[in-house]
């Protein structure tokens, strides 16, 4: 590749994080972090952190945006000064334009499956919060913000899980970290598990059209396993809010 | 942490046929799950509260074609999708998810507590913690003096003398509007404005439907005991205790001031009252314990035997309140 100071690819097949191609990075999904949201989640792929609050429905905050016969989605993206030190994650000169980029991807992946008719009037309000970047900042930031919008309890035609595909000569790779996404073509896939419906598919490279397919396919597949993973935090979870509510169930029936 | 790979396909394979084992899988374990669904539903929904199946969004609850979709699930061809995480509930033939954690969803009669945002045209508007904002309409409110007549438009114009922004109050749910918003009522002397007291927000899921919604924990807790009054909205007003007489109009009820902005005089020993009922109220919703008024009560004389006076002690520390959980609401939250 061009600018390669970086073996992306090395003699035993492994990259320069020591993982498999189709390998993905330790993740770890925590849900209702933040008591003052409705919803809440944070999500760590790797060596990047995410947190994620969702307010509402709520009354919307100005009443221009307001629609009568659905939920308006508002998404806000914000960096701390502190996540972009290391590989050089995000840069502060071209911070803002990005970020609203990331934010307006996300509302646009989430409207088609948030079911904004069951609340009409109101403001379903997102707050991104990036912790530390070591690339896949939208793939995280969907798969947070899934888990917080499920911990809210809004409804939801499904999970979107969300990964980043890179493509090294003809090897596809997966999840990709910061130096590979900075030195490869890649794309990001937003996919509902359940169906292999896509709602998100972005690209800011060119491509070979013939290695397409078999990128989005991979991307597919590996949303599934994410969401797998997500569904066992959600259920572990859930189960244990479903314990307490019966905590002394019996004296309450009493009265 | 975890970490998962995929093998990469051989050379010889293409790409395609690497998976279709895993989907079939996938296709066939959501069909058998339908189907063990549809065969022991009555198990399933008829046990205990502790035995519910608890779904996620997008996860197929059972065939539309012999049950009903109700709230929290949707239909997809011919399938009862649940849409939010929650317990599988069925009445008959109707399935709807109850979700664990929502939005307060409001119904008439209910008791709320909301905070005045906007006063308006003949209206207050009010924040109950609600998907929209609720009304208050002039004319559901009770005048100053308790006189019972139609408003005028000098009434209106005293509106903000009444309620002003910011300021909280205790109402019932009278109606909603043809968009969803409710409409609330203060005319009973158990409602109306709030005062000497604090709020305190917690999960809407965690206050039951009860006969009653105010309690008062008697003379030891605090000079004049401690009010409580549990908002089916999520709101919790914890205030200095007043005797059943004077809040409801008997001997010593102050008509004039249920309007007013002033905290009456509540001695040190009071305050420790209400902050320590607050703080316990505080650290049973934190570990998701539905609030009661007996559980409550409980834990307050848990804490008196403890020898943790109110006069000598402020707020529950931490390994306290893990062994007032364990003691009394048998939960154990150090793990």
């Amino acid at each position: 590749m061009s600018s390669s100071r970086l073996e992306i690819l090395n003699d035993g097949g492994l990259r320069h994080d020591a993982r498999r191609p189709y390998e993905l990075r330790s993740t770890s999904f925590a849900l209702s972090t933040q008591s003052n949201a409705e919803g809440s989640s944070t999500v760590t792929q790797g060596l990047t952190t995410i947190a994620v609050s969702v307010y509402g429905p709520r009354e919307p905050r100005s009443r221009a945006n307001a629609s009568h016969d659905r939920a308006v989605i508002s998404v806000e993206v914000g960096v701390v000064p502190w996540a972009q030190g290391g590989g050089g994650g995000m840069k502060r000169t071209r911070g803002d334009k990005r970020l609203q980029e990331i934010g307006a991807a996300i509302r646009q992946t989430f409207e088609p499956v948030i079911m904004t008719h069951l609340y009409p009037r109101s403001e379903i309000a997102i707050h991104v919060q990036v912790l530390s970047a070591d690339g896949g900042i939208l793939p995280t930031s969907i798969n947070a913000t899934t888990l917080a919008l499920i911990s809210a309890g809004i409804s939801l035609t499904d999970y979107v899980t969300s990964i980043s595909i890179g493509l090294h000569l003809t090897q596809p790779l997966l999840d990709l970290s910061q130096p590979e996404e900075s030195d490869l073509p890649s794309l990001v896939v937003a996919s509902l598990p359940s169906s292999g419906k896509i709602t998100l598919a972005q690209m800011e490279t060119r491509l070979h059209v013939d290695r397409f397919q078999e990128m989005m396919d991979l991307g597919v597949e590996a949303c599934k396993v994410l969401k797998d993973e997500m569904e066992g935090v959600v259920k572990e979870k859930t189960r244990k809010i479903v314990e307490r509510m019966d905590v002394r169930g019996v004296a309450v029936e009493e009265q | 942490m975890f970490s998962v790979s995929t093998v990469p396909p051989t050379s010889t394979q293409t790409f395609v046929d690497d998976f279709p084992s895993s989907t079939s899988h996938r296709k066939h374990q959501s069909e058998s799950d339908a189907m063990a669904m549809d065969v022991d539903m009555d198990d399933e929904f008829g046990a205990g509260p502790s035995k519910r199946a608890i779904v996620t969004p997008g996860e197929v609850i059972t065939s539309s074609k012999e049950y009903m979709r109700g709230h929290g699930t949707y239909v997809e061809e011919t399938s009862v999708v649940s849409s939010v995480t929650g317990t599988i509930e069925r009445v008959n033939k109707l399935i709807s998810v109850k979700p664990v954690r929502s939005k307060y969803v409001p119904e008439v009669g209910d008791l709320v507590i909301g905070r005045i945002v906007e006063v308006g045209p003949q209206r207050w508007r009010v924040d109950a913690n609600g998907r929209q904002d609720a009304v208050l309409m002039l004319s559901s409110v009770n005048l100053p003096g308790g006189v019972q007549r139609r408003k005028i438009e000098s009434d209106a114009l005293k509106m903000r003398e009444f309620l002003a922004e910011g300021d909280l109050l205790v109402a019932e749910v009278q109606a909603f509007f043809g968009d969803g918003a409710m409409s609330l009522h203060t005319r009973s002397l158990k409602y109306g404005k709030l005062r000497n007291g604090q709020l305190l927000v917690v999960p809407p899921q965690l206050i039951r439907r009860l006969k009653s919604h105010f309690h008062h924990i008697p003379p030891p807790c605090g000079p004049t005991g401690v009010d409580i009054i549990l908002g089916l909205n999520g709101y919790v007003w914890v205030s200095a205790g007043t005797t059943q007489e004077k809040r409801e109009g008997g001997d010593g009820f102050d008509a004039e001031g249920v309007y007013s902005d002033k905290n009456d005089d509540i001695t040190p020993e009071g305050r420790q009252a209400v902050s320590l009922i607050s703080n316990i109220i505080k650290l049973v919703a934190s570990e998701g314990i539905p609030l009661t008024e007996t559980l409550i009560g409980e834990a307050y004389n848990w804490v008196q035997q403890q020898g943790h006076g109110v006069e000598a002690h402020g707020p529950l520390d931490t390994r306290d309140g893990e062994r007032m959980l364990a003691e009394v609401a048998g939960v154990d939250i150090s793990a």
